[in-house]
């Protein structure tokens, strides 16, 4: 349950991030989480209130966008979608690949509300 | 940042990119940010010292500990060693590394299922490097959080003990792509358990587009660790040389892999010495 951590250092982040541009509140967080970086959106989902409670994200929305495990291929080149289990090259089959996305752990987005923006 | 005892801080990649007014920010930031940070900072502390730290990650009962006891016996005399002890509660491995007459600290994480870089950080604070060559840190046993966290050390060793059955690298694919050497342990028991196939456990492995070296071993048989015993020889050397050129290393990467040539950098400024003592 690692998530738990992650949500803390989340919170830690965009409260940092909140009081540099002087907001009064948090209203939308988005990630970007890849099947491979270890973390488990429905977790995330599921750790975020307790670890916001309290905080200037307390009423975010949290959004998580799952990105795509795309390998490039060390022998023939080219790029291909590729399973969590089976980083393998869609085209000629060889296990020498290389991770190009999948694996991001990402506060990738955040809107806020400060006292001069508001509506 | 280092919290703890706002010692000499290092750099860190963390870039964020603000586009949008003040109402929308756009960030691009990894959320494990402030622990790589102070992972960093640990690795240039350990640099600085010369010691070269090994992440050792498995399941719970596949072998770390007898692994340790059987690789500090065969290396006594050659090498300085010193081990990190992560578990939920008890002395008891630490106790078992220090009856071999080495320095053992034992982190005790609660509940914590893996140890992250500030405990680590803190368990240097209480281990004096000086003639340590080799620093293991034995994780909390657990094959899924553990891979997530960047400690600061060199590279990462994943132990698949052999009752542990040969597609654990398949269930497993985000620790075991994040190992740089795979030992196969308890493997005095292959001839009673003729189900574990060590060709197919190292094809699961190679599934992962993992190169990483997969070795047998068993701590029962002294004579099946000398292959181990010359990876951390030759790992050692290699580092050695990296320090002397002004360069370090980190280990197969969480995150997105990367180029070999791009896991080795500069080493960040650090200015206390191997009793990581701060004023």
């Amino acid at each position: 349950m690692h998530e738990l951590s992650l949500c803390q250092a989340l919170i830690e982040q965009v409260e940092a991030i909140a009081r540099e541009h002087r907001a009064t509140r948090v209203t939308h967080i988005l990630l970007r989480i890849g099947p491979l970086s270890g973390a488990e959106p429905e977790l995330l989902r599921h750790a975020y209130p307790l670890v916001a409670a309290g905080s200037l994200a307390e009423s975010a929305e949290l959004v998580i966008e799952p990105t795509e495990i795309r390998v490039r291929c060390q022998r023939c080149g080219a790029e291909t979608p590729a399973a969590p289990d089976r980083l393998l090259c869609g085209a000629c089959g060889a296990w020498e690949t290389q991770l190009i996305s999948g694996a991001e752990l990402l506060l990738a987005h955040l809107e806020l509300e400060a006292p001069d923006s508001a509506p | 940042m280092c919290t703890t005892c706002g010692c000499g801080q290092t750099t860190d990649q963390v870039q964020t990119i603000q586009a949008a007014p003040a109402s929308k920010e756009v960030v691009m930031r990894g959320l494990l940010a402030e622990n790589d940070h102070q992972a960093a900072h640990n690795r240039a502390h350990l640099d600085a010292c010369g010691v070269f730290a090994i992440n050792l990650m498995s399941s719970p009962g596949a072998g770390k500990t007898s692994l340790l006891e059987a690789t500090i016996e065969a290396l006594k005399g050659e090498l300085g060693i010193a081990v990190i002890e992560g578990d939920l509660e008890t002395e008891n491995d630490a106790e078992r590394i220090r009856a071999k007459g080495v320095p053992a600290i034992q982190i005790t994480t609660g509940t914590a299922c893996h140890l992250d870089a500030q405990l680590v950080h803190r368990a240097l604070h209480r281990l004096d490097l000086q003639g340590i060559d080799l620093l293991f840190i034995e994780n909390v046993g657990n094959l899924v959080c553990p891979a997530s966290f960047d400690l600061g050390q060199h590279r990462n060793v994943t132990l698949l003990s052999v009752p542990e059955g040969d597609d654990k690298p398949a269930k497993y694919p985000v620790m075991f792509r994040a190992s740089d050497l795979i030992l196969c342990t308890k493997a005095d028991l292959l001839p009673f358990m003729t189900e574990f196939a060590p060709q197919r456990a190292e094809q699961h492995l190679r599934v992962l587009a993992n190169a990483a070296p997969f070795l047998l071993v068993s701590a029962r048989q002294p004579e099946t660790l000398t292959s181990w015993l010359q990876w951390l020889r030759d790992e050692l050397r290699a580092q050695r040389e990296r320090l002397h050129a002004g360069h370090t290393t980190r280990p197969n990467l969480q995150g997105l892999s990367e180029p070999q040539a791009d896991r080795e950098g500069a080493i960040p400024g650090h200015t206390h010495g191997p009793r990581h003592a701060h004023v």
